[in-house]
């Protein structure tokens, strides 16, 4: 079958891409565009490793035809990190040790992304309830429960002093 | 002394970890060559079987088609994992010859220009096959007539010419004579999968020099390298192998079964050459912890000490022994458990089945053995009628203790770690468990012993 052209926003710039019927947004943002922060672990919705955001919800990419994200707005964990320094998740991931392999972190960050986008002040039930399809086979759980808190609460205190 | 040896102490942040929250740590799957091929395997679909026939021919008309491996392209086409440290035989093919001896074997490599041209392309190949019975049960491999899995006649791996690793103390069947108590158990843990979060996998690249560049998420780098030379028959400094990064391993990703064939891919295509499992290979055909069944007797005095341990283990290897004949040894050493016995004999078997091959995974061996003896610890307890702490502390070993298999005990610390154990829980501990100490035993008092 013919290759499409689709064109969709990534990271605040729009990408095009010419893939073949059914080739995965796992697969375009890898081996087409070369952003590999993007993990694979299962290809079939089973890990998490995958999740990127879609128009801000988190989805996993190698369950998503790029067809799908045509004209869409797609978020990796390439754009989650600033010009300078890093993001609040990242620093508190960073600060606390919320990691061993490192494999599943991105798609952790990705889903801790679109939680603390929504509810700014999580509970721990909120936290280990977005984390329900994110594997860690080093079960480093305890860890990444407790950056997302940290991260919270520090971006709480970074807007607190802004609005002062 | 330098100024910058301060780091006792202190928390210091992991040299990957910016890299890892960033997403700039590259695993061996991120990494992509210009002309890069893919590997993939065709499999064995039985069990067991002979191989009558192999027919390319369909698979060869697949666009993106390179080329096929077989056995006859592998140089030393033997797996080697134990053989270098000295340990016989080389009983696994790196691909199959005239025989498969589990569900998913390799038999033939196909190398294509894309994942989905090689996938394709196997598919293709039809394989002409001869099934032959096959068993999957430790104990029903040792009986008279059960389908042979080895080419040496029976299915266990020989340790120094005998079926079992051996370890005597004593004499269990007099002890057992003498005993209050005869308690018994039967054992049984499953295979279990590794299952890191990223699949076994490397990227074979050849250099202008004529080296290979081998990008490889091994746990044993230069195991694998050793290895890949010895079945490719090169010197060691023709291949650079490049690791150090891995998605998580628990000890699946230590048996050197990519590197060799796709650096073989390598090498007859002068192509960078991918082979990275499927999560279903990792799953069916990698290598997992093994199945145990472990029988257990032991003689026990009145006032709760063990005078006789008598245990007969089986791992289920599967289809190849890989490193399970080193758990064994392992096993074997361990097997009594931390504890002072006078009387210990055991047998450990490494049984050839028609499984998935087994390998390591944390404590192999050891794990199991813990298991089972532990869970042997509270029957006795029960038995006695002593409570689950007090029958560990009469006969934990002390420092100065002579375990089974001839090791003086040195480094004690089962009392410890049990008066540690019970502060945590806010268990109380009767005075006397509280003032034990791992400390050699009095001059006199031999612990139990005859």
């Amino acid at each position: 079958m013919a290759s499409t052209i689709v064109a969709f926003e990534l990271g605040g710039r729009e990408v095009e891409v010419m893939v073949k019927p059914m080739t995965t947004l796992q697969s375009a943002l890898r081996d087409q565009l070369g952003f590999t922060a993007t993990k694979e672990g299962c290809r079939q919705g089973g890990c998490g490793s995958c999740t990127v955001l879609v128009n801000g919800e988190p989805m996993l990419s190698c369950l998503l035809p790029v067809e799908d994200v045509a004209g869409q707005r797609v978020t990796t964990l390439e754009s989650l990190t600033p010009a300078q320094g890093l993001h609040p998740l990242q620093q508190a991931f960073l600060d606390t040790n919320a990691f061993q392999c490192g494999y599943c972190t991105p798609g952790m960050l990705m889903v801790a992304k679109a939680l603390l986008d929504h509810k700014p002040t999580p509970d721990r039930a909120d936290i280990t309830q977005a984390l329900t399809g994110n594997i860690c086979r080093c079960t480093g759980y305890g860890p990444i429960v407790r950056a997302i808190g940290v991260a919270a609460q520090a971006m709480r205190s970074s807007e607190e002093g802004q609005a002062r | 002394m330098s100024s910058d040896l301060n780091v006792v102490g202190h928390s210091v942040q992991r040299s990957d970890g910016i890299g890892h929250v960033t997403g700039r740590t590259q695993y061996t799957a991120d990494r992509s060559f210009p002309g890069m091929l893919h590997l993939k395997m065709v499999r064995s679909p039985l069990h067991h079987a002979l191989i009558k026939g192999i027919d390319l021919s369909a698979a060869e008309r697949v666009p993106g088609f390179v080329r096929a491996l077989t056995a006859r392209d592998v140089p030393h086409n033997r797996y080697t994992i134990l053989g270098l440290i000295g340990v016989e035989p080389e009983e696994e093919f790196v691909l199959a010859e005239d025989r498969v001896r589990f569900k998913g074997e390799a038999i033939i490599a196909i190398v294509a220009e894309t994942e989905t041209a090689a996938l394709e392309a196997v598919s293709k190949v039809q394989l002409d096959l001869e099934e032959l019975p096959a068993v999957f049960d430790v104990e029903e491999a040792l009986e008279p007539g059960a389908p042979i899995v080895t080419h040496w006649g029976n299915n266990t791996f020989m340790f120094e010419g005998h079926p079992c690793r051996r370890v005597r103390l004593g004499d269990v069947e007099q002890a057992f004579q003498r005993a209050d108590y005869i308690v018994e158990g039967v054992y049984n843990t499953s295979p279990i999968e590794q299952a890191p979060l990223e699949t076994t996998g490397c990227i074979a690249v050849p250099e202008a020099n004529g080296r290979y560049t081998v990008y490889t998420n091994t746990q044993a780098l230069y195991f694998s390298l050793d290895n890949a030379a010895i079945i490719l028959q090169v010197p060691g400094s023709r291949l650079h192998f490049v690791g150090g990064t891995v998605g998580g391993g628990f000890g699946g990703k230590v048996d050197v079964i990519v590197e060799p064939i796709a650096t073989l891919a390598a090498m007859k295509t002068n192509r960078p050459v991918r082979f990275t499992y499927s999560r279903a290979e990792e799953m069916q055909v990698s290598s997992t912890r093994s199945a145990w069944r472990i029988f257990i007797k032991d003689g026990v005095t009145r006032d709760g000490r063990i005078i006789a341990r008598k245990v007969t283990s089986y791992a289920d290897s599967g289809a190849y022994s890989r490193q399970t004949p080193y758990a064994l040894t392992k096993h074997a050493a361990n097997a009594a458990g931390p504890y002072a016995i006078p009387n210990v004999s055991i047998d450990a078997y490494c049984v050839y089945t028609n499984r998935q091959p087994t390998s390591a995974m944390r404590g192999f061996g050891v794990t199991m053995a813990s298991f089972a003896l532990e869970v042997q610890m509270d029957k006795i307890a029960e038995k006695v009628g002593v409570d689950p702490w007090t029958i560990r502390f009469i006969n934990a070993y002390h420092n100065g203790d002579m375990k089974p298999h001839r090791k003086l005990v040195e480094d004690a610390t089962l009392i410890e770690t049990m008066q540690s154990a019970a502060t945590l829980v806010g268990h109380d501990l009767p005075d006397d468990l509280r003032a034990m100490t791992s400390a050699p035993r009095d001059a006199g008092h031999d612990g139990g012993r005859d």
